[in-house]
């Protein structure tokens, strides 16, 4: 263990949960009962304590582009958003569709030391949607990958995909569907709708979503398999997924902040950093996500955090790549449209945010009470800051965020890794 | 609304009768007006053009062309000012080459809108000859430009304002005005 | 403050009928030995094409002229599928050859919005027809078009007839036509109708008969092959059969109604060759008339020390 991971700590007067005040005490990497000697102090008057949070859905970009993000850039940016384990998407380049790939990139991720790198392997060789990749050895690597996705893809094929969720029952693997129709979405640029209309934009339709989530869950069903529906965006599929869940189907989903805040509004600009994929959507759409993720139909907040160089985004719309950054503002997105809304309170944030994702990505250690015991993952947030947006101040290496110049609330303090600081008074601590 | 810092200079008999005496030196000055054909720069100096037409056609029984020239075109003060909307130019069907042109405006004062004048009929045609006739000169010339035909010379301070009323335009019917008004109008005075 | 003439949806019913007004008045140009004003010296005038069209390059390109402008014809190179220099180091070396106003047509919809709103330019941006999105010179030479052959445009009805889903020229013209008072309805087949058309300020129908008597202006818009291909429609007999403007369907039209077409062409198509040369049609005086409307575009923008119309720099992007 490091120096860093040894140093003991003591973190006085937190709202755990944003519930009763206690302190929390770290020793040797865990949750202890008491304090202890030449332990820092770290005042948390006012300060909410969650468990380090997990995204089962980031874009680390390394192998293949590192201009827009390595998994050093990247895990610093997730600590600096409370963050304390991501799961890296497999559409690298080299794609992570077998063990070799996968084992590097969570080496990468233990050298840089800033949060635990899950990677996610590719369902299919090259995400081509054509034939299996070695899953079982991805599963069996040190690695240990149990996330399977294609994401930037669909698979489309239906026998495909129920090969692909049968396959993985042998290991508890989890296959997570990026649910997009390529028939239906050929060439689209933005959500179909009354706005894509007007600005002569090729729509992206809630159908190519929903028909696709449709099919997987009873999929699902019929393979006894865990299905994970990535990005969901439309309340057509939230309608599907709390369908599926009623009737006792294996099937989890996600949202991105994005889409918990943004709508197809603002592409009235023209301006690339709003696009994405899946696209933003309607305010109805918006407000059926957030219910949503309210009643727990919809399991976790995930970044999908999608880092672009600058001259990706400095063009016309069409030629533009989909995404956007998301690790170092989703607390505060989800503090703005969860909590100061009144549909969720902090401890439902921790459940949305840390404690779910880490089951459904089957990571021990994380997501974990703040008890006794167990493993020191811990964030500290400061819900009175506030913050405006400003790219060039993100740890990201891109600056492709949606929100330049928007004041959010909240502000991580501090996030600790299995008891070492990566985060002190707003700061990362540089490694 | 009558400013009023402004004066009466010409009220509407005055102006009707400079209109009478232009008329009739035109007719003396060209010795008959047979190759004459009159212009008037847009939006006062056309309806003045229409007028001068009818007297000299109830003088003489003569119905010369009478058409107007716009000439935001070839300003050179554009780029100072938003860009304005165009006034109408009609060109009477015989045109102007050969002709005898006499171009009539309201107020003469520095000189530039009669240039731009020149300059836009030279594009349309070559005159055997242009005269000019004015209501006002008011003076304050700022290049070689004199009126032919003058219905009163005004002698005015240049921060002074005039302005013309003429019932087609303008409810309270004919009259030249002069005095100190708004800096804003001011300026729009100035740029005649 | 440099203004942009981008979208039609822009223009209120003043700034349209500014427009058209001087563009009457500089029709009268065309009457004269020197077609010539001396406007625009000194400005000089970029007319970039990322797309092909000699026409609409052509009648800028003798717009800017006749004011006397400078005109640069800049035919850039970058589709999609050929990656030529990005728009934004096109955009930058324009703004270093100190150009006044660019004329820009893009085969990416949002293509002027962009090179207007992002900060690599200072000139003025004139939107010649950006993806499917918007054409908005076409829509007013359309307009004037109109109203020299009808009169005023208040309450007049104009149907579109085509593929209304790919066309910049009917999103355009909607937006014109209905600020102008006029009554616009859409015909085409299901699949080539917009979603969400029941938003848009217009009606619509996926029948052209019962529509056409009611008429007073019928524009037909250009239906590419390739959308057959793309099962937009079975065939081109069934298409023209069921759209297509040819003699029979003429007659039905009011006396009075006029024939547009925006061009290029697809005779036998869209439109049959006896209803494209018959003296109902519109389609030569629309391309003369393009001059003139494009002139006073570039007149109302440029002449003087701010513009007469437009949208404003700062608006249009979120950032």
């Amino acid at each position: 263990m490091s120096a860093q991971e040894r140093q003991a700590w003591t973190i006085r007067g937190a709202r755990v949960l944003g519930g009763e005040v206690r302190d929390l005490y770290v020793s040797d990497g865990v949750f202890v009962d008491e304090a202890v000697s030449g332990a820092r102090v770290v005042e948390a008057d006012g300060l909410i304590a969650l468990p380090g949070l997990v995204d089962l859905h980031t874009h680390l970009r390394e192998p293949g582009r590192e201009d827009a993000e390595t998994v050093l850039t990247g895990t610093r940016a997730a600590a600096a958003g409370g963050y304390t384990a991501v799961h890296a998407m497999a559409n690298t380049d080299p794609v992570a569709d077998t063990a070799g790939v996968v084992e590097q990139v969570w080496r990468l991720g233990r050298e840089a030391g800033y949060c635990d790198v899950q990677p996610v392997g590719a369902v299919t060789v090259g995400i081509a949607g054509e034939r299996l990749a070695e899953l079982g050895a991805m599963a069996d690597s040190a690695a240990r990958v149990r996330v399977f996705s294609d994401d930037g893809h669909c698979v489309s094929d239906a026998a495909l995909m129920r090969r692909a969720l049968e396959y993985v029952k042998a290991f508890g693997g989890v296959v997570a569907q990026h649910a997009q129709e390529p028939r239906l979405t050929e060439g689209a640029q933005m959500n179909e709708g009354e706005v894509s209309s007007v600005l002569g934009l090729r729509g992206w339709p809630a159908v190519a979503e929903e028909a696709i989530i449709a099919r997987d869950v009873l999929l699902a069903a019929h393979t006894g398999s865990r299905l994970h529906v990535c990005h969901l965006s439309t309340a057509g599929s939230v309608e599907l997924v709390r369908w599926a869940k009623s009737k006792g189907y294996p099937v989890t989903a996600e949202v991105t902040p994005h889409h918990l805040l943004l709508t197809d509004e603002l592409v009235r600009g023209y301006d690339p950093v709003y696009k994405v994929n899946p696209p933003l959507r309607t305010a109805e759409d918006v407000a059926a996500v957030r219910a949503g993720l309210a009643d727990g139909t919809i399991d976790v907040v995930a970044t999908d955090h999608a880092p672009h160089p600058v001259e990706a985004k400095d063009c016309e719309w069409a030629v533009a790549a989909m995404g956007m950054l998301g690790l170092e503002t989703a607390l505060s997105v989800v503090q703005h449209t969860m909590v100061e809304t009144g549909l969720l309170d902090w401890a439902g944030v921790a459940d949305r945010m840390s404690v779910r994702a880490a089951v459904i990505g089957s990571l021990e250690g994380h997501g974990r009470p703040l008890e006794s015991g167990e493993p020191a993952n811990l964030t500290l947030l400061d819900p009175a800051a506030s913050r405006v947006i400003e790219p060039n101040a993100l740890y990201s290496r891109s600056r492709n965020t949606p929100y330049a110049g928007l004041k959010l609330p909240g502000a991580v303090h501090a996030t600790f890794l299995r008891g070492a600081a990566t985060v002190l008074d707003g700061k990362v601590i540089d490694r | 609304m009558t400013n009023p810092a402004m004066r009466v200079v010409l009220d509407a008999s005055a102006v009707n009768r400079a209109l009478t005496r232009i008329a009739h030196e035109i007719l003396e000055r060209t010795q008959g007006a047979d190759d004459a054909v009159l212009l008037g720069i847009p939006t006062r100096g056309a309806h003045l053009a229409t007028r001068l037409g009818e007297r000299i056609a109830a003088v003489e029984g003569l119905k010369l062309p009478v058409g107007t020239l716009d000439v935001t075109m070839y300003r050179d003060d554009l780029r100072l000012k938003p860009t304005r909307a165009l006034g109408r130019t009609e060109i009477p069907n015989g045109g102007v080459d050969g002709k005898l042109v006499v171009l009539v405006d309201d107020v003469l004062f520095s000189g530039r809108t009669i240039r731009a004048a020149l300059d836009a009929l030279g594009d349309i045609g070559r005159p055997r000859a242009v005269q000019l006739a004015v209501l006002v000169d008011r003076g304050h010339r700022e290049l070689p430009i004199r009126a032919d035909y003058v219905g009163k010379n005004l002698p005015t301070a240049q921060r002074e304002t005039v302005q013309v009323r003429l019932t087609e335009t303008d409810e309270e019917g004919d009259a030249v005005l002069l005095g100190i008004k708004s800096a804003g109008a001011a300026v729009k005075e100035a740029t005649k | 403050m440099k203004h942009h003439l981008l979208s039609t949806a822009d223009l209120s019913a003043d700034d349209a009928t500014l427009i058209l007004d001087t563009a009457g008045e500089l029709a009268r140009l065309a009457d004269r030995p020197i077609k010539k004003l001396p406007t625009l010296r000194g400005r000089t005038v970029v007319n970039l094409f990322f797309e092909d069209s000699t026409r609409t390059r052509i009648s800028f390109e003798t717009a800017a002229k006749r004011l006397s402008a400078d005109v640069i014809n800049f035919s850039a190179k970058g589709s999609s599928v050929s990656k030529g220099e990005s728009l934004k180091d096109t955009a930058l070396t324009l703004e270093a050859m100190g150009a006044d106003a660019v004329i820009v047509r893009h085969w990416a919809s949002g293509g002027a919005h962009r090179l207007a709103h992002a900060g690599w330019i200072r000139s003025a941006v004139v939107n010649a027809g950006d993806g499917t999105h918007e054409h908005p010179t076409q829509a007013l030479l359309d307009a004037y078009t109109l109203r020299s052959r009808l009169g005023s445009l208040e309450g007049r009805r104009v149907g579109i007839v085509g593929d209304v889903l790919h066309s910049r020229v009917a999103r355009s013209n909607v937006h014109l036509l209905s600020t102008l008072g006029a009554e616009v309805t859409l015909v085409a087949p299901p699949t080539l109708m917009p979603f969400a058309i029941e938003s848009w300020p217009c009606s619509y129908s996926y029948e052209l008969d019962p529509v056409l008597p009611k008429l007073d202006a019928v524009m037909m818009l250009r239906v590419q092959r390739e959308r057959m291909d793309q099962a937009f429609f079975p065939t081109e007999r069934e298409y023209s059969r069921r759209y297509g403007l040819h003699a029979d369907r003429m007659a039905a039209l009011p006396e009075h109604a006029v024939v547009m077409h925006p061009g290029p062409m697809n005779r036998g198509l869209e439109i049959s060759a006896e209803v494209a040369d018959s003296a109902r049609s519109t389609i030569t005086e629309q391309v003369a008339n393009g001059v003139s409307v494009r002139m006073a575009v570039l007149y109302l923008l440029l002449g003087g020390s701010e513009p007469a119309i437009g949208t404003e720099n700062d608006e249009g992007g979120a950032r």
